[in-house]
């Protein structure tokens, strides 16, 4: 069997044969585009020798013929097999589509009306949203009975104890790395046992818990929001609520008593690897022994930069449940969707930690902290 | 019926297919053979394994035993050579139409064109044209989202996105659940009008007997992991098996039957 698509003219006869196929139509319809059309006013169209069509085929034996009208000649089509002739009847019925409805232009004041109003919805929505689980939290606090502790401690595993490896790990490393930063600085005024001051209170204080926060946003504030939101668009949160059960209740209470009691822990867990860290650095680099930064470490960093660290830590937890679940809520198409809002969820919840910790530390700072 | 004078080689052979998901076993020994041009329905109880095997016919799932030939190849290859062009010939409609959400609907029936095929931006938009109003779907709808379609639409523009590249074969997973009566009848309708213009072989997975009386060629009911029988629908009401009996003469069976006779196609006696 011929498996090309030939377009030829002759005389007042434009010959087509072969198979038109999709895998041959690309060249035919560069081939068409080039070919000089008969000059008689009645041109005959032979597709009797067509061996097989689809519809792409047929379009463009339609638009070729067209093209000829157009050109004022009249074209008689000859030869055309029974069963291609319904399609190539389809095909001329069809009607041009508007592939553009409900997709014009916006002109830019509409955008910026527009994005006003969606920025003015998120900040409603926001607060909304914060109330409601400011009242929820309020009356689960007055009636400790009525938290799921089950839920609960099953995040405090997955969200808590399953972060502990890389959690440690990672502010192992930061210790490492501010130990050998340091080091260079010390060595040259000579003043090696200060290492312990800067390891010790600028990890225990900002960046153990910072670190912490910022996994546990990416971690977990991240999967909260997709969680949420799929749960969204399988309807699956509007069975929740037709059956009397408060979404709030049942999946961000949880989620944020969860990581107000992880991620302190995991803050501790955090402090005692990164300075260990800082430790061995101190030792290997700058001749500190173990015992003698245990030693300084007692008297340089005192228990207030301990608990201010600490201090923070809940309210990380607070701001990383909530933005996560509330970008959850506010998915509303597909797919796409649900990972801008996932995206969303992390730099939001990022943000707000860090904006956060500086008025921390700006207040501490008044307050001779 | 055309389903007795069909010749030619067979489109699917389904031969002593088995699958187990650890200790749940889905099908014991399946055997089915679905001829060119004819529309094939596989019937049955829920979780009797309809759509595990359609999953399976298409190569998206492996069966634990027994082969699949699709077109003469075996469908265990058609992943491993990423299906080329064996995927060009059949095309498939998912349940939830399983559309690209970040597409507008046209652009959702383009993919395959644009993916497997060099042709101008303009023929392509030609043949999307006429595939979506071949599948009956207004002419402002090509430039909406699939979330803004109904469930009846998003059925047809996936049909649309299936036929595309104007496939032998087309495999509908259940096409007329959660339709309305209308709709559904409309979708029997157009799936039987794109079978005549493309000279389709349909296969469908389906539960809806209005469905299966209006347009199936041959049905095989499935259960117990087992091809219980195959045949037009006159045949299998005929049969004696209890399970297909029962699935044929409960309540909506019985309905469905007699819309049939009213509706000029006789059980035969």
């Amino acid at each position: 069997m011929e498996q090309e698509a030939t377009i030829s003219v002759s005389g007042n006869v434009v010959n087509c044969r072969g198979v038109w196929t999709l895998a041959n139509l690309p060249e035919l319809e560069r081939h068409s585009g080039r070919l000089r059309w008969p000059d008689a006013p009645d041109v005959i169209c032979d597709v009797g020798e067509v061996t097989a069509m689809d519809t792409g085929g047929a379009l463009l034996l339609q638009r070729s013929i067209n093209g000829l009208r157009q050109m004022g000649r009249t074209v008689t089509l000859q030869g055309l097999k029974p069963e291609f002739a319904e399609l190539v009847r389809l095909v001329e019925t069809r009607a041009p589509l508007n592939h553009t409805a409900g997709r014009r232009r916006r002109r830019w004041e509409e955008q910026v009306a527009r994005t006003v109003r969606g920025r003015k919805e998120a900040v409603v929505d926001g607060l909304g949203f914060l109330g409601e689980t400011v009242v929820t939290l309020g009356r689960a606090l007055l009636r400790p009975k009525s938290i799921r502790w089950r839920a609960l401690l099953r995040i405090v595993e997955v969200d808590g104890v399953r972060a502990l490896p890389i959690t440690g790990l990672l502010t192992f490393l930061v210790g490492v790395v501010i130990a050998y930063q340091g080091a260079e600085q010390l060595r040259k005024f000579g003043t090696n046992i200060f290492i312990v001051d800067l390891v010790g209170i600028s990890l225990v204080r900002e960046i153990a818990p910072l670190i912490v926060a910022i996994l546990i946003a990416g971690r977990s504030g991240s999967a909260y929001a997709a969680e949420i939101g799929t749960m969204k668009v399988t309807e699956e949160l509007d069975a929740v609520r037709t059956l009397g059960i408060s979404p709030i209740d049942l999946l961000v209470l949880p989620r944020a008593f969860a990581l107000v009691i992880a991620l302190p822990l995991l803050t501790v867990y955090a402090d005692v690897l990164g300075v260990f860290g800082g430790m061995l650095i101190a030792s290997s680099q700058l001749n500190v022994s173990l015992t003698e930064f245990v030693a300084r470490f007692e008297e340089a960093v005192a228990v207030r930069h301990f608990l201010i660290g600490l201090a923070k830590a809940p309210f990380f937890a607070m701001i990383i449940a909530l933005v996560g679940c509330y970008q959850g809520f506010r998915i509303r198409g597909g797919v796409d969707d649900v990972g801008r809002h996932t995206t969303i969820s992390v730099v939001q919840s990022i943000f707000l930690v860090i904006v956060f910790d500086s008025i921390c530390s700006v207040l501490t700072n008044w307050w001779d902290l | 019926m055309p389903s007795a004078t069909q010749t030619g080689t067979p489109v699917i052979e389904v031969s002593h297919v088995s699958t187990r998901f650890g200790q749940a076993v889905v099908h014991k020994d399946v055997s089915l053979t679905v001829n060119q041009r004819e529309v094939f329905a596989i019937a049955g109880g829920n979780g009797c394994g309809k759509s595990t095997l359609l999953r399976e016919i298409i190569g998206l799932t492996t069966p634990s035993g027994g082969t699949i030939r699709l077109f003469g190849v075996d469908s265990r290859r058609l992943e491993a050579s990423a299906g080329q062009p064996i995927h060009r010939r059949f095309g498939v409609m998912f349940q939830h139409g399983a559309l690209f959400s970040s597409l507008t609907l046209a652009e959702n029936v383009a993919v395959p064109l644009r993916e497997h095929t060099k042709l101008s931006p303009r023929l392509i938009r030609e043949i999307v044209d006429v595939k979506i109003a071949m599948v009956g779907l207004p002419a402002d709808s090509a430039g909406k989202f699939p979330n803004e379609l109904s469930g009846g639409m998003r059925r047809r523009a996936a049909l649309a996105r299936a036929i595309v590249m104007d496939p032998e074969l087309i495999f509908l997973d259940e096409p007329t659940a959660g339709l309305d009566p209308m709709i559904a009848a409309g979708f029997d309708e157009l799936v039987l009008s794109l079978k005549t213009h493309l000279g389709l072989t349909v296969v469908m997975v389906t539960h809806d007997l209005d469905s299966l009386w209006r347009i199936a060629d041959r049905v095989a009911v499935l259960g117990d992991g087992e091809v219980l029988g195959i045949g037009t629908m006159e045949e299998l009401s005929e049969s004696d098996d209890p399970i297909i009996r029962e699935y044929f003469h409960g309540p909506r069976g019985r309905a469905a039957m007699e819309q049939a006779v009213w509706n000029g196609r006789e059980p035969e006696p």
